[in-house]
């Protein structure tokens, strides 16, 4: 390598389109002939409609149609809950609407309304006349208490309802210490900035769809199954998506009720979901209730963990968030025992949310530990240390990497933990109460199941570009992928740029489970490396060139100059004398199961907050993140993802809920101005830093993953924060005001 | 908005609309109920602009309307005749543009519109005193990916001067 790109503080390719407004998101896609189309969702949670009056709806002027189950097609397999990882057939739920009058939840599509525009489609949506049979909801864990059942499988089928290790029964009979607590978390919905939208449109039986989305080619794949034609007849396209945590990662209904409304119209749709489909379109972060016993011998050391989530899913698919797997990986403790405990409702089946599982279950264990620090009259780092795993507790086999015991010693530094009275509600600032806190991070490293493939052109020009599927979400993909590229081929970053977000593209998976760049950066580095030992192979044959016959292991390349021990020439002189306008490489990357080590994402998270005595109010004035994610691939960008994942972190603990009113089985707040997310004056400044590990086992490229990691540690840290500013354990999240009062 | 407007007998049908904006006139045939903000996405095709709630909470749809920032969602297109409209298109090359790419103030970027016009604003107006009064003043926009630090950032710099 003649470059370090990799690593440096790159700014963002997309970011000048994205500053200037130039940046098309999908919805902003405008076809000639265009309609568009507004989803109406069912008003009641659970019974049947029993019918659907389209007069005033139509009256309206504007409106062109009025779509019911009545009138769309059925669709060609029965989807099943698929997860999103592979990149392919990726249904959010079993379960697709508007094949008939069974209403399963709230919001559920039950007409689609087309109009000249959107506010035509809109006023018809209003108009429309449905009438219904209600029957009993269960909307909320207390409702169906006494129904909940052990799944023999979660995650469409891929995690188990129970699992453990050892004798937890006498794990907990050897303990000195124990503490048991039940945790409760409301629900929560991913509710990115941009609303999901899909705009299609069919020219001679073949379907282009642009779609916000992770990964085009889920899009593809799902819709294809769903209207029974080849994939090869659908293309989709993703350039700029507004953001998604999840919300955007399974494939919902809309982009093929957008094809199948583009069908029936014979002419293009927009179908954008409005901010309070949002909130019944794209699944939910479940609410749900959390039970952790803990068992320690008297110098902390664990000697059982019992972890137990209970929540709703839909009629139709066992889903819970892995919340408890966590608590069986972090700490060296031989006996481990988890169960899921499932009760069937009226929901859309929930699905991904930043830090899926650990986000919730990390703050169950990590709050617990907390209790132990104090009751073993221990620091709660210390208790930590004492506790770690030097191996995976569940494989025994050693990791991969890790660097734990440097996040904690750094990020105590960071905050200052000397200052931290270990004994509650000690520091005061005039009315405020300050207090510490802190908590590990793990998240899982998700193997990629299939190849993920990645181009390299070279121009004769000297100019490259790199395509692949998958989209950029606002990662920063584009930029990671441009560096590698970069670096791979031996030339400046002006001279690469990278195709993205479209299934004409080589497959890349999606950009979920933090795995994004180690798909799209392992299959960019083989494409743009394997491109340039064909062109350096090339030259080295090539008659006319001055580095003819030199052996290729001692050519380098300097801004696309192949420089051999003889002589040098660029690659686009080499291209041009021979009339090769263009040349190109297929990488493909093949994650090789690794069987002999164990793979993890670490870090450690602080937090000061403080609590005003008298109103109960929580403010966090400083957080400090340090984390392990392997190599990172861009200082600037990577920051600002670990960050967001922070502060993500601040918002579950103080912030988000989805309140469902159970009379109606709606949720009750669900707009931008109710459901609480961070706004400016909420966020303090944020210390992250990274530990550089070295991880030659994990992929060629030594890379984590940071978009989850950043967030998983955060909410328990603060909660132990506002315990020890108040002496107040609050086990409901996220805290409010009332909660300490 | 303040000043008298004409009396406008048009409507429900689309009616033709003049719209003075980023400094050229557009004609327009839009219903008179519509927003400002579908007006410049879905007819005038300046899609800049964000909508991320259609409902006033966001500020993804900030604009400035006679040089003040308002909310383009909850702002009829009609009752911008005769004013002049300003969208992120409508600033070319902003010292507080460099500044958020520079300080990746922004990650998915659909916020960043609404944020660099509320930003710029906040500026002339005054209100970039300090950390807590950029932080106060910013808090109409929200942006989910949680760019906020880096936000108040790059206003800063742009207020010393670091971005001519
Ligand atoms: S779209 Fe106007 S404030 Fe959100
Ligand atoms: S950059 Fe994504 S919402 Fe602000």
């Amino acid at each position: 390598m003649t470059t370090t790109l990799i690593g440096q503080p790159v700014t963002r390719v997309d970011g000048h389109a994205k500053v200037t407004g130039a940046a098309k998101y999908t919805a902003e896609i405008s076809l000639p002939g265009m309609r568009h189309a507004v989803i109406a969702g069912s008003e009641i949670p659970a019974g049947r409609i029993t019918g659907i009056d389209k007069s005033r709806a139509m009256a309206e002027p504007g409106v062109l149609a009025v779509l019911t189950h009545e009138d769309l097609p059925k669709v060609a397999t029965q989807p099943v809950l698929t997860l999103s990882l592979a990149g392919t057939v990726a249904h959010g739920q079993s379960f697709f609407p508007m094949q008939d009058p069974v209403i399963h939840y709230a919001g559920q599509p039950v007409a689609i309304v087309v109009g000249e525009t959107l506010d035509a489609a809109t006023r018809g949506a209003e108009l429309l006349d449905v009438t219904y049979e209600r029957t009993e909801s269960i909307t909320v864990i207390d409702e169906g208490r006494d129904r909940s059942y052990v799944p023999e499988k979660i995650l469409a089928g891929l995690a188990p309802g129970e699992m453990g290790r050892g004798d937890v029964a006498a794990g907990l009979a050897a303990a000195e210490l124990t503490v048991e607590a039940t945790f409760t978390f409301s629900a929560n919905h991913q509710n990115p900035l941009e609303m999901s939208a899909s705009v299609a449109s069919w020219d001679d039986g073949q379907l282009t769809l642009w779609d916000a989305t992770h990964g085009p080619t889920a899009t593809q794949m799902t819709v294809a199954s769903l209207l029974g034609i080849p994939a090869s007849r659908i293309r989709v396209i993703t350039r700029f998506v507004g953001g998604s945590f999840g919300a955007k990662a399974m494939i919902w209904a809309h982009p093929t009720l957008a094809a199948m409304t583009a069908q029936i119209m014979h002419r293009p749709i927009k179908l954008a979901l409005t901010r309070e489909q949002m909130f019944t379109g794209c699944g939910l972060r479940e609410d749900n209730e959390q039970t952790i016993t803990l068992g320690a011998a008297a110098d902390g050391r664990l000697t059982a963990i019992r972890h137990e989530k209970l929540s709703i899913t839909s009629a139709y698919d066992d889903w819970a968030e892995p919340a408890l797997s966590g608590s069986g990986e972090l700490y060296a403790c031989d006996n481990f025992a988890a169960v899921y405990h499932l009760i069937k409702g009226n929901t859309m089946t929930p699905t991904f949310m930043r830090g899926p599982g650990e986000t919730a279950g990390l703050a169950v264990l990590e709050c617990a530990m907390d209790e132990l620090a104090e009751r073993a009259g221990l620091d709660p780092v210390e208790l930590r240390v004492r506790n770690h795993a030097d191996v995976d507790p569940v494989s025994g086999r050693p990791w991969s990497s890790k660097g734990l015991k440097e996040c904690y010693e750094r990020g105590a530094e960071l905050i200052g933990w000397g200052d931290r009275d270990p004994r509650p509600g000690m520091r005061r600032d005039g009315d405020w109460l300050i207090g510490m806190g802190m908590a590990t991070a793990i998240y899982p490293v998700y193997p990629l199941m299939n190849p993920q493939r990645a181009r390299a052109r070279l121009y004769a020009d000297g100019t490259a570009v790199i395509q692949t599927a998958a989209s950029d979400i606002g990662t920063g993909a584009a930029t990671v992928l441009t560096q590698i590229a970069a670096e791979g081929l031996g030339l400046p970053l002006e001279m690469v740029r990278v195709e993205y977000g479209d299934t004409s593209l080589p497959f890349l998976a999606a950009s979920v489970g933090s795995t994004g760049s180690t798909a799209g950066g392992n299959a960019v580095h083989l494409a743009a490396t394997g491109l340039r030992e064909q062109l350096v192979a090339q030259a080295v044959q090539d008659e006319g060139s001055p580095l003819h016959g030199a052996d290729p292991e001692l050519v380098d390349v300097v801004d696309g100059v192949m420089v051999g021990p003889s002589g040098s020439e660029s690659y686009g002189e080499m291209l041009g004398r021979n009339f090769v306008p263009e040349t190109e490489y297929l990488g493909t990357y093949q994650h090789r199961v690794d069987d002999e080590h164990a793979l993890l994402n670490f870090g450690a998270q602080f937090a000061e907050v403080a609590v005003d005595a008298a109103l109960g109010v929580v403010r966090v004035r400083r957080m400090a993140g340090v984390f392990a994610p392997g190599r990172v691939l861009n200082q600037k960008t990577a920051r600002s993802q670990l960050m967001g994942g922070m502060i993500w972190g601040l918002s579950q603990a103080l912030l988000e809920a989805s309140h469902m009113d159970p009379r109606f089985g709606r949720w009750a707040n669900p707009s931008l101005g109710d459901y609480l997310v961070p706004v400016n004056a909420d966020v303090p400044e944020v210390m992250v830093e990274t530990v550089e590990v070295d991880d030659p086992f994990i992929n060629p490229l030594g890379i984590k993953g940071i978009g989850e990691i950043g967030m998983v540690g955060m909410a328990g840290a603060i909660a132990n924060a506002v315990y020890n500013a108040t002496g107040r354990r609050v086990r409901s999240f996220p805290i409010t005001i009332e909660s300490l009062l | 908005m303040d000043g008298p407007l004409e009396k406008i007998e048009r409507g429900p049908e689309p009616a033709k609309l003049s719209l003075s904006v980023n400094g050229a006139t557009l004609v327009a045939e839009v219903e008179p109920r519509a927003s400002l903000l579908d007006t410049l996405r879905e007819t005038l095709d300046l899609t800049g602009t964000k909508k991320g709630c259609n409902q006033g909470a966001c500020g993804a749809c900030t604009v400035w309307v006679d040089g003040r920032r308002v909310v383009s969602c909850l702002t009829l297109a009609v009752a911008c005749e005769g004013r002049e409209v300003t969208t992120i298109e409508g600033l070319v090359e902003h010292p507080m543009q460099e500044a958020f790419l520079s300080c990746d103030a922004l990650q998915c970027g659909y916020c960043t519109p609404g944020q660099i016009m509320s930003a710029v604003k906040l500026l002339e107006e005054g209100h970039a005193g300090n950390d807590a009064e950029i932080a106060e003043w910013m808090s109409g926009n929200l942006c989910r990916c949680a760019a906020y630090p880096h936000i108040r950032q790059a206003i800063r710099e742009v207020r010393d001067g670091e971005h001519q």
